[in-house]
């Protein structure tokens, strides 16, 4: 009887309708990611879901509040660019939905499709801090990728809080191939495609026939191409970057962002001016591509001082270490670049990117993503020793935590290993 | 988004399918006692000062932490560590207050060079995937010498580094240990008496790329890990019987076979002066492999990648062999699914050697954070080890499993003034290493552009001679 009660408040507690309780989240240091900034020996005050409060120690708490209490409280983490929860295992085909080389579609490709929310890379993206991810899909049939989307990384059912929330097209070298060899080759093909979206009637209720796109792909872009949904560019060489920002002043009611951006700090005034954010992998400072020439660590500090919206995340492995772009933001604060600056870089800068609200900062009335750590979160030795998603407190278990906890020690003198658990 | 050259990741992409690497010696070749080595070192210690670097936390990197301490450097060697040393006369006092003072770090799992920058496909050069068994290439012969990464890896305190073949093959070829000084020739980095390497491979890379990597099923052998197995045991039966056929006509007994550069390696192995470097995930694969081993009698130096290790670390301790891993790589092929972040002080608990590899030119510029996530990790699950042992993951260990541990590795007197000092706890994002002297020789420091390297690629190129 003792025992079905607890089983059925364990599923009451991990419910997202259970009861709420308020939680006092304490910490040495408070970074808010608002007008508050750093608040040394702060106190977060959670509730029903959302923050309630952001203030000093002092400052009173409901009574009966849970109290936690951590060296450093931030908002829960938010990456600008992943593949986690498309692909269980990158190199198993059958495990794998990022992209489609031999798809008909393309930019009709939506990601959600794809999303799995028992991933296992989810639970170990969020035990590092993120709580929220944008996920793109891979461009394997042409430039455009398809649509990415916005989750949390509760894992349950209904993570996915935005479907299509922005077009995923690649320029530079990938677009280049993906458009049958050439940069030209790739804006013909992105030209194309926007007279297809904008002479839709025409072409398509006459001949059923675009230039460039099926007609389900050009029913799928139309939103981007009126300006009312986020394009995502991929490219890297100043020179394809200045080519977006021409397109951008042709058609400047797009909306656009760019992830990649090697070479963004030489054309950073430009992207400032045109207030088109960038997401880069701060870790890119070798000439890997002739895309690549002018990469340098100090790319995203020279970005944000010239005050471009600067995200930072992994791009070198997206689907199952999103998580290390807290170790890649450290170290653009060692190559330069201001601490406050890499902090927006994973949790402001994403959400202003993707318009997501009430996210990325703790603020009253935010929703109640949060994090105690055990210290500084750009530090390599930190990690959060509890994670807040919409004010529940997410378990700290992986299947990295069970294979972990079962070999960390090694004894068949009884039973095989096969028994602990 | 790209994979870039991280070719044990690129499960997909047959043409990038595999990567690891060498060594180098210049004793005489092993199997053909009468052939010295064709390619022999050219590598000098560029001029050094006497130097004593002062006032810093020293990490010996034999396990010795030194507060206030102090490295002496004479003539391209460490000539004494301590806590009290003063200056000799003549020499150079740099005043390290408030800086960490370690080893060169040693990355004995590097494509660089061999898979470098740009990575177009001219540039391909890591992995001779022709055959299963291409234990004849020596990957030296791949090693581009104006890579710029290594100049990015020198940025990161690494001071030598062994640069292997890819793992599409059973048998990859030899790897080869080079010093991290930019140079015209590769012989001119060659780690001067290192003893050269093997590179063998497990699981699922020699079976994917020889049995259905073809474009059709089956595509040869092997197709499959028994496969794999059996194409070990084949190659050591043919070069156990050169060995004693060269033994034999050593002694007097007939003619000797005629010079076979596989088995010339292979027979190398088998009389101890080849060290085996064996990429390999899976645990239940690396017991098979040291039984293997003991079947035709050599030993394995290091398993690479290893991301199993902690499942065996009682084994791997007792056979004595090292595991050379990641902090962190998991998920992105079948046999990396079970990888953890706490691999490496499990495996270092259980009293089995560690390493911190990086097997990417990115990776290889941070190794210490690297191994500072892996500590870490290690502390929250109440594996507690100090730093000053730690960094036996960055320097001894991977000169041990090198063979060049006389030579480098720590900060003992005699060895060579491989040396790095950090702007602060190396075991911290923030801390950069500021100053790396190779041979006692300033290569790197972060403070004076006239002392960064520029390779010729990066000649008048946009940010040619930027901050990289």
């Amino acid at each position: 009887m003792i025992r079905h009660l607890l089983i059925s408040l364990a599923a009451v507690a991990a419910s997202p309708f259970a009861l709420a309780q308020p939680v006092a989240i304490y910490g040495e240091t408070v970074w808010t990611g608002t007008s508050q900034g750093t608040i040394s020996d702060g106190v977060v005050v959670i509730d029903n879901g959302r923050i309630v409060s952001v203030g000093p120690a002092s400052a009173r708490v409901p009574a009966g509040a849970t109290e936690v209490r951590a060296q450093w409280v931030t908002p829960g983490l938010i990456s600008a660019f992943s593949r986690t929860g498309l692909t269980e295992v990158s190199g198993v085909d059958d495990a794998n939905d990022t992209g489609a080389a031999s798809s008909a579609f393309s930019a009709a490709l939506n990601a959600a499709d794809g999303f799995n929310p028992d991933t296992t890379s989810i639970p170990v993206t969020r035990l590092d801090g993120f709580t929220r991810i944008a996920v793109a899909p891979q461009a394997q049939s042409k430039l455009f990728g398809g649509q990415g989307f916005l989750a949390d990384t509760s894992g349950l059912t209904g993570s996915v809080f935005r479907e299509r929330a922005f077009a995923y097209v690649v320029l530079g070298e990938s677009g280049a191939q993906l458009s049958g060899g050439s940069r030209p080759a790739a804006w013909a093909a992105l030209r194309g495609a926007f007279d297809d979206v904008r002479f839709f009637a025409a072409r398509y209720m006459s001949h059923n026939e675009g230039n460039v796109l099926t007609r389900m792909d050009a029913l799928a872009l139309m939103p981007a191409v009126k300006g009312d949904q986020l394009i995502l560019f991929q490219a890297s060489r100043a020179s394809d970057l200045n080519a977006i920002m021409d397109f951008k002043e042709q058609n400047p009611a797009l909306r656009l962002a760019i992830v990649g951006a090697d070479e963004g700090w030489r054309v950073a005034p430009r992207l400032a001016e045109l207030e088109i954010p960038v997401i880069v992998d701060a870790f890119s400072n070798l000439p890997s591509s002739f895309s690549q020439l002018a990469s340098t660590s100090e790319n995203a500090k020279r970005l944000a001082e010239a005050g471009v919206t600067v995200a930072i995340v992994n791009l070198d492995n997206d689907s199952h270490l999103a998580r290390l772009a807290t170790q890649i933001a450290g170290n653009a604060v060692a190559n330069g670049m201001d601490f406050d600056a890499a902090m927006r870089a994973l949790t402001t800068a994403p959400a202003e990117i993707f318009g997501m609200t009430g996210l990325g900062v703790l603020a009253p009335g935010a929703r109640a993503d949060v994090l105690a750590w055990d210290g500084d979160p750009l530090e390599v030795t930190s990690a959060p020793s509890a994670v807040y998603i919409d004010g529940e407190a997410q378990p700290m278990e992986s299947r990295q935590t069970k294979l972990r906890d079962r070999y960390r020690t090694i004894d068949e003198s009884q039973k095989p290993m096969a028994f602990k658990r | 988004m790209q994979f870039g050259k991280l070719c044990l990741v690129a499960a997909a992409a047959l043409a990038l399918a595999a990567c690891e690497a060498p060594g180098s010696r210049d004793k005489e070749d092993a199997g053909a006692s009468t052939l010295a080595n064709p390619f022999p070192s050219t590598y000098k210690p560029y001029p050094s000062q006497t130097l004593l670097i002062a006032n810093a936390t020293v990490l010996d990197g034999a396990g010795a932490r030194i507060e206030n301490g102090s490295v002496l450097i004479e003539g391209g060697k460490i000539k004494a560590v301590g806590a009290d040393l003063t200056a000799p006369e003549g020499a150079v006092t740099l005043d390290a207050r408030g800086k960490w003072v370690t080893p060169g770090i040693i990355d004995n799992h590097s494509h660089l060079g061999a898979y470098p920058s740009p990575g177009v496909d001219s540039h391909g050069d890591g992995n001779e995937i022709s055959g299963p068994v291409t234990a004849e290439v020596w990957v030296e012969h791949s090693v581009w010498p104006q890579d710029p990464g290594f100049t990015r890896a020198l940025a990161g305190g690494i001071t030598s580094l062994q640069i292997l073949p890819g793992s599409a093959n059973l048998f990859g070829g030899r790897g080869v240990t080079l010093k991290n000084v930019p140079a015209r020739t590769v012989q001119a980095m060659k780690f001067p008496g290192a003893p050269y390497t093997l590179k063998m491979a497990c699981g699922e890379n020699p079976k994917r790329v020889y049995g259905y990597g073809r474009g059709s099923t089956p595509g040869g052998a092997p197709y499959s890990r028994m496969g794999n197995v059996a194409g070990y045991r084949d190659a050591w039966i043919q070069a156990a019987d050169y060995k004693k056929r060269m033994e034999a006509a050593e002694s007097g007994a007939g003619d000797p076979p005629k010079r076979d550069l596989e088995l010339e390696t292979l027979a190398g192995v088998l009389s101890g002066d080849i060290l085996v470097h064996m990429h390999c995930y899976r645990a239940d694969e690396m017991a098979q492999i040291m039984d293997i081993s003991n079947e035709f009698g050599y030993k394995v130096a290091a398993f690479h990648h290893a991301v199993e290790s902690y499942k065996i670390a009682d084994k791997l301790a007792a056979y004595g062999v090292c595991s050379s891993m990641w902090a962190d790589w998991w998920g992105f092929k079948m046999e990396a699914y079970d990888g953890i972040p706490e691999n490496i002080p499990l495996v270092h608990n259980a009293g089995a050697c560690a390493i911190v590899h990086s097997d990417s030119d990115v990776g290889i510029q941070r190794l210490n954070q690297e191994a500072a996530k892996a500590w870490a990790d290690g502390k929250r699950i109440g594996i507690d080890i100090p730093i000053e042992i730690a960094w036996q993951w960055l320097s001894l260990n991977p000169a041990k499993s090198l063979g060049v541990d006389a030579q480098t590795g720590s900060l003992e007197p005699g060895k060579m003034a491989d040396v790095v000092v950090w702007s602060g706890n190396p075991f911290s994002s923030y801390a950069k290493a500021e100053k790396v002297y190779v041979d006692g020789a300033l290569m790197f420091d972060r403070n004076d552009p006239a002392n960064q390297p520029v390779m010729d690629f990066e000649l008048g190129q946009p940010g040619e001679g930027d901050r990289k």
